[in-house]
């Protein structure tokens, strides 16, 4: 039985340690909350990210679902250096990026790119679509003059579904999916070698949800392609994904393969956040065992003691409030942290 | 049941640099008291559009309704000086966004913005009001509400806050609420928890709900009706049942077979309808849907098709209703117009 600390957590990764694009160790990210007027000081910490450790293979999806405010966004932001984690480590290709220079992580971050979330907000209302797309192109000097960047710009623009002449248009004249699609042509223009997706497709209709998903697996395919996916919803996650991360208030629940998660779930939270799903099928979906969470995710301003999830959580047995459960390889492959399910072992 | 609101008809337009923007381009349905109507469509077909002008928000410029009907418990809104319209917006129909925050007021207290609405539509005092806040906070399941109500919208999580909306919106009895992509921004076991309240809410008071949505597993869990909106128009309309068992538009069966589902085995590769939606300044003639369509033939290039009838309650604006039959939902079935020769527009047999 294996703790997971992914240097060795991953028996996998011990022995390809070459696959491996993403390494994150322990990761924290506390944010301050503060108090006073002139001297701040911090009267206590968000725990938004509580000690996670994972790893990203090279050409691989690692999907990660969870519910609002678990930390998911912060986890992804934390990757690309945009917070500075608390503590823990997180390696790119083999190297520190805790450690890195401002300068180092600007050549870094042409290959890290990220598909935000909102798409209201994302974009700046007045830049031009075309110049929202092709502004990365001039920064990181990827065209050599006007006709290349027009072509560059208008090839993204096909490629996630819009018209070339919309190029002369603002974001305020698109509807919410289609902005979210031009934030997708901003991260693909420099041809990055990893993407955090976050929430990409969440706002978009769900023909466009399956172009841009189809898409995302080709681009990957060709470029090989690594990336985070962020989103809440299931069975997206389940399709673009080779294994799925189940968080919750900062912490890892459970992590395995995508079919293995969803056939087998062991978690409690999994299992209950599978069965919260509504299935495009009133006469399939009735069918379904439902389990309906009550309450909210705690805050993580307070999180519960010992296993985050216990006061929700139908298994919760007294030590729950007492043992922080690590993340284990309760079966092979298949890794999760709760001190009630078999295999676990000694707590 | 009794029919609340009779849309006749509708076209809302905006009129920009670029065009006329056919945002809702005739369309026509009824809500019964009561019920739960489901209202999918891709981004940009005119589903918030035709929900904000049965409210009147159009933005007026660049925004106009310039036809139809709505008639709301019998009386055609449309022709209400903006007065009255704004007794009916606060009293008898509500409208919940997809982004509360948008509709929450930052620097007051949910107290202030509550007991506001109540008094003035509710004629309630202060006291009164204030009371009622924390009693709507507590119907909407939020915990503590004597302490939560003295607090401010950043204070609330999402779901938190999407629960304090449907407060608002239910503060003075509305027939109809309209829910704007209310849980999107959520996640699931949150918008089930936020569905289930809105759903159990309706059935205790009565209240007919639009949900606006694309998310097809929710208007198969909770909408009694669906109608099926593309590029302006309603292009199918039925139950819930009769849209996933046994959809007749093309429209309808891409959408249904490119969502991933998780109660089947995964797909290598989704499904998804090609192409994209027409701008909405420049519809084609005839069927709008056209250019995606993998059955269209040639008379969909001339004539548009009207609503027509398929089964007793369920319509659809396709002039190929007929060839789709159930198997347009097997997964492996392209449409038999591609079958032969891979080309969308081969003739119809
Ligand atoms: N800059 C910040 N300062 C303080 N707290 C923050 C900050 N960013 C995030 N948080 C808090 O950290 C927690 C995790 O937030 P995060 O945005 O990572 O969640 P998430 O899993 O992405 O949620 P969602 O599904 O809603 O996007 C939340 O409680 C959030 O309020
Ligand atoms: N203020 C405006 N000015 C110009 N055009 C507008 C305006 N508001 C909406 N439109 C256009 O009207 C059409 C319908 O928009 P609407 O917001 O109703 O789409 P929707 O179906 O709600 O899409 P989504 O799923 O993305 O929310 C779109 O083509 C949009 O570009
Ligand atoms: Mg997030
Ligand atoms: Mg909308």
């Amino acid at each position: 039985m294996t703790t997971m600390p992914a240097s060795q957590a991953q028996g996998q990764a011990g022995t390809a340690s070459g696959d491996i694009l993403l390494e994150v160790n322990n990761l924290k990210m506390y944010f301050p909350v503060t108090s006073g007027l002139i001297f701040q000081r911090a009267t206590g910490y968000v725990k938004a990210v509580d000690g996670i450790s994972f790893f990203v293979r090279r050409g691989e999806t690692l999907g990660l679902v969870g519910e609002s405010g678990c930390g998911k966004t912060t986890t992804g932001r934390c990757i690309l250096q945009l917070y500075k984690p608390t503590s823990g480590s997180i390696k790119f290709e083999g190297t520190e990026l805790t450690s890195l220079n401002t300068n180092q992580m600007r050549t870094m971050r042409r290959k890290m790119q990220v598909i935000f979330q909102d798409p209201y907000s994302s974009l700046n209302p007045r830049m031009t679509t075309g110049n929202i797309i092709g502004e990365p192109l001039i920064v990181h000097n990827m065209v050599s003059n006007k006709e290349e960047y027009k072509e560059r710009v208008g090839e993204l623009l096909r490629h996630v579904g819009l018209n070339p002449y919309m190029a002369d248009r603002f974001p305020h004249e698109f509807s919410g999916g289609q902005r979210q699609r031009i934030g997708v042509a901003r991260a693909l223009s420099v041809n990055p070698e990893f993407i955090v997706a976050d929430e990409p497709v969440s706002a978009l209709d769900v023909s466009i949800q399956a172009q841009i998903i189809n898409l995302m697996e080709e681009l990957q395919e060709k470029f090989s392609l690594t990336y985070l996916f962020i989103a809440h919803d299931l069975a997206v996650v389940r399709h673009i994904s080779d294994r799925v991360g189940v968080m919750y208030l900062g912490r890892l629940m459970e992590v395995s393969d995508r079919n293995e998660i969803y056939i087998n779930p062991i978690h409690p939270y999994t299992k209950a956040l599978l069965s919260a799903v509504p299935i495009p099928d009133p006469i399939a979906d009735a069918q379904r065992e439902r389990i309906l969470m009550t309450g909210e995710v705690p805050s993580p301003l307070n999180p519960p003691s010992g296993c985050v999830f216990h006061p929700r959580c139908p298994l919760a047995t007294e030590k729950c409030s007492q043992v922080v459960p690590q993340l284990r390889e309760v079966e092979n492959n298949h890794w999760a942290a709760c001190i009630n399910v078999p295999g676990y072992g000694e707590t | 049941m009794a029919t609340l609101l009779e849309v006749k008809d509708l076209r809302t337009q905006f009129f920009t640099f670029s065009g006329v923007v056919k945002a809702v381009d005739g369309i026509t349905y009824e809500v019964e008291e009561g019920e739960t109507l489901g209202l999918v469509g891709e981004s940009g077909c005119g589903k918030s559009v035709s929900a904000l002008s049965l409210m009147r928000l159009i933005p007026d410029p660049p925004g106009k309704i310039v036809g139809g009907e709505v008639l709301f418990e019998g009386e055609d809104i449309l022709r209400l000086d903006m007065d009255d319209m704004r007794r009916i917006r606060g009293a008898k129909m509500a409208m919940v966004f997809q982004e509360p925050m948008t509709s929450l007021n930052p620097v007051l207290t949910l107290e202030r913005q509550l007991s506001e609405t109540l008094q003035l539509h509710k004629g309630m005092t202060r006291e009164q009001g204030r009371k009622e806040a924390v009693n709507l906070l507590a119907r909407v399941g939020i915990p503590d509400p004597e302490r939560r109500v003295r607090q401010y919208p950043h204070q609330f999580s999402g779901g938190m806050r999407q629960r304090v909306m449907i407060a608002m919106a239910l503060s003075c009895n509305p027939k109809l609420i309209i829910a704007d992509e209310p849980t999107t921004a959520l996640d699931v076991t949150i918008q089930a928890q936020i569905l289930e309240l809105m759903k159990s809410l309706t059935r205790e008071f009565g209240v007919a709900l639009i949900v606006i949505t694309h998310n097809l597993g929710v208007v198969a869990r909770y909408a009694d009706r669906v109608n099926i909106m593309y590029a302006g128009k309603i292009i199918e309309r039925g139950t819930a049942r009769q849209i996933y068992s046994n959809p007749r538009h093309p429209y309808t069966v891409g959408l249904l077979k490119s969502v991933p589902r998780l109660d089947q085995p995964r797909r290598a590769k989704l499904d998804p309808i090609e192409g994209q939606p027409p701008d909405l300044v420049n519809v084609p003639l005839g069927c709008a849907f056209r250019a995606r369509c993998r059955w269209a033939v040639d008379k969909c290039a001339t004539d548009t098709p009207p609503l027509m009838s398929v089964e007793d309650g369920h319509w659809s604006a396709c002039w190929r209703t007929e060839d789709l039959g159930t198997s347009a939902l097997d997964v492996n079935a392209r449409g038999p117009a591609t079958s032969a020769n891979g080309n969308a527009s081969a003739p119809a047999s």
